[in-house]
């Protein structure tokens, strides 16, 4: 495989949202924020202005820390990584996953740091970072050793 | 998921009375965009004895009044709803609400999409960016998941953790449509495949291969529907609407609840208990194949067959034209009869023709009811009609 694609960015960066400011900007120190209702006592996520599970307002939510750790729900593997036009596993295959956080809420990430077909449902994960060009960065999550796998 | 409502009826409320479709063996129509679209409506009009002058009502999944304008016509009821590949079943449910409560007579919709010969001529093709905010691109987009397949894929992955589910029953699914594609001379496939082929296939996103996969081909096709009453005066035997419903799940995939179950759940149970009807009285299921694993999550979701048993219900081989219990996607699907991104139309073209006896060598004798099950966006959104024929009024 090349890695021709070095040039080019690398990822796609992700706009930061309505709701979403603290959760980048927390990013930046390598933190994993997680919206939370405290109305209800459950996790939001993607963040909102109001809580999807009981509709409590704003005033309801604040952002906690995540523990980091998660289990993976589903994962695959991209093998043509040209025809999904990204360049950051340089063009060789890569794991797409949905991660169960600690905290209730689920998030696609990446599952880099072991081969992408070794990444299953019920693998345990945690939060590894990736600099995006701004100084923000993109939470990936890698094999957890402490808990094994 | 939410309760059945059985207070709502349309069931035999209004009728299709014409289809027209156009889609070549090559993957490509000379025609395309307006053209095509008003080249669809003037032939299910002509297929049910009506003219443009009869039409009151027009649905359309970009814009129906600019589509109303273009045709000439100054319709009472409008339909822009927009659901993905399941907007042409929403249609259905939406024409007959209409047509039921009095609102309007006759409702046509079409389709028409030409992303192959588009790619092929260079024409720009029509991207759509869903407008206002889109939590996809700043949760999703970033990790490189390959849409359409990769949501699918995922699925199917889970589908296999927690089920067992294999490679080869899902192939099974892409065997068995191409045997009823064998029998379609408009079929963009009709080669023999075997489960072996597609294993062979190249993965995309694991578990997926390249024959799990949908076509990417031209394609163009319309309704029109009226009430019972006046599709009894008609050409063509009236297709009655027996029951429709749909359900809308999320939007972008890290958002569905269960990768295993589908808003089909839902849509399927309220179609069916309007129509009075099972899974069991079904004679022919167009269940939106945009991959392999659609359609296995089909069978499972309406009921014919138990949650995680899709895999071995579809192995046995019996969704074939080999006289097995259940004849699915009789026209070779989008698997290999032609998919140009919102298939949903050919459900309904397909399940009509079934029900008028009209479908040759691939007819499935004595079809009374048929269900065209659409599938939205990425797993998004279900809408079920349960069609029939007269003898099921």
């Amino acid at each position: 495989m090349t890695t021709a694609h070095d040039d080019s960015p690398t990822r796609f960066e992700p706009p930061v949202g309505a709701e979403s400011g603290p959760f980048w900007d927390a990013t930046r120190e390598g933190r994993l924020l997680v919206q939370w209702c405290t109305a209800c006592d459950r996790g939001v996520f993607y963040p909102r202005a109001f809580c999807p599970h009981c509709a409590a307002p704003r005033s309801a939510l604040e952002w906690r820390t995540a523990s980091g750790r998660a289990s993976v729900y589903a994962a695959v593997v991209e093998h043509k990584p040209e025809a999904a036009r990204v360049a950051f596993s340089g063009g060789e295959p890569y794991c797409v996953a949905l991660v169960d956080l600690e905290e209730g809420v689920r998030m696609m990430t990446n599952v880099v740091g072991c081969p992408p077909a070794d990444v299953g449902s019920g693998m345990a994960v945690a939060v590894t970072w990736e600099p995006l060009s701004d100084g923000r960065q993109l939470p990936l999550f890698r094999p957890d050793a402490e808990t094994g796998s | 998921m939410g309760v059945v409502r059985v207070d709502r009826t349309l069931r035999g409320a209004a009728a299709i009375v014409g289809v027209d479709d156009d889609v070549s063996p090559t993957g490509e129509l000379d025609r395309t965009g307006r053209e095509l679209e008003v080249a669809m409506v003037l032939g299910a009009l002509e297929d049910a004895g009506l003219t443009l002058a009869d039409v009151d009502g027009v649905c359309h999944a970009e814009s129906a009044v600019a589509f109303a304008e273009y045709l000439g016509i100054h319709p009472v009821f409008t339909d822009s709803t927009m659901t993905g590949g399941s907007s042409y079943e929403v249609h259905v449910e939406h024409a007959a609400a209409a047509i039921a409560a009095g609102v309007c007579d006759v409702v046509v919709s079409v389709y028409a999409s030409t992303p192959r010969s588009d790619r092929a001529r260079r024409r720009p093709s029509a991207r759509r960016v869903p407008p206002g905010p889109n939590p996809t691109l700043e949760w999703d987009l970033p990790y490189g998941l390959r849409t359409p397949m990769g949501p699918y894929a995922l699925a199917a992955a889970r589908h296999m953790h927690e089920y067992g589910t294999t490679s080869e029953q899902l192939a099974q699914i892409a065997v068995s449509t191409r045997e009823w594609a064998e029998l379609n001379p408009r079929a963009r496939y009709r080669d023999p495949l075997t489960v072996a082929d597609v294993l062979a296939s190249p993965l995309q996103v694991s578990p997926l291969h390249l024959l799990d996969c949908c076509l990417v081909t031209d394609g163009a096709g319309a309704f029109v529907m009226t009430s019972a009453e006046r599709a009894r005066t008609l050409r063509k035997p009236p297709v009655f609407v027996l029951g429709a419903a749909t359900c809308t799940d999320h939007m972008g995939i890290s958002q569905m609840p269960d990768l295993t179950t589908t808003p089909g759940v839902v849509s399927g149970a309220h179609a069916f208990a309007m129509a009075g009807l099972t899974a069991s009285d079904v004679d022919v299921l167009m269940g939106y194949d945009s991959f392999t694993i659609t359609a296995l999550l089909h069978l499972e979701d309406l009921g014919f067959c138990a949650k995680g048993e899709g895999g071995p219900f579809a192995a046995e081989g019996s969704l074939g034209p080999g006289g097995g219990p259940l004849a699915m996607n009789t026209n070779g699907g989008g698997l290999s009869f032609t998919h140009p991104g919102m298939y949903g139309m050919f459900l309904i073209t397909e399940a009509v023709r079934q029900l008028r006896g009209e479908c040759g060598d691939r007819q499935v004798e004595g079809a009374d009811v048929a269900v065209a099950h659409g599938s939205g966006m990425l797993l998004s959104v279900m809408s079920t009609a349960v069609l029939g024929t007269e003898a099921t009024m």
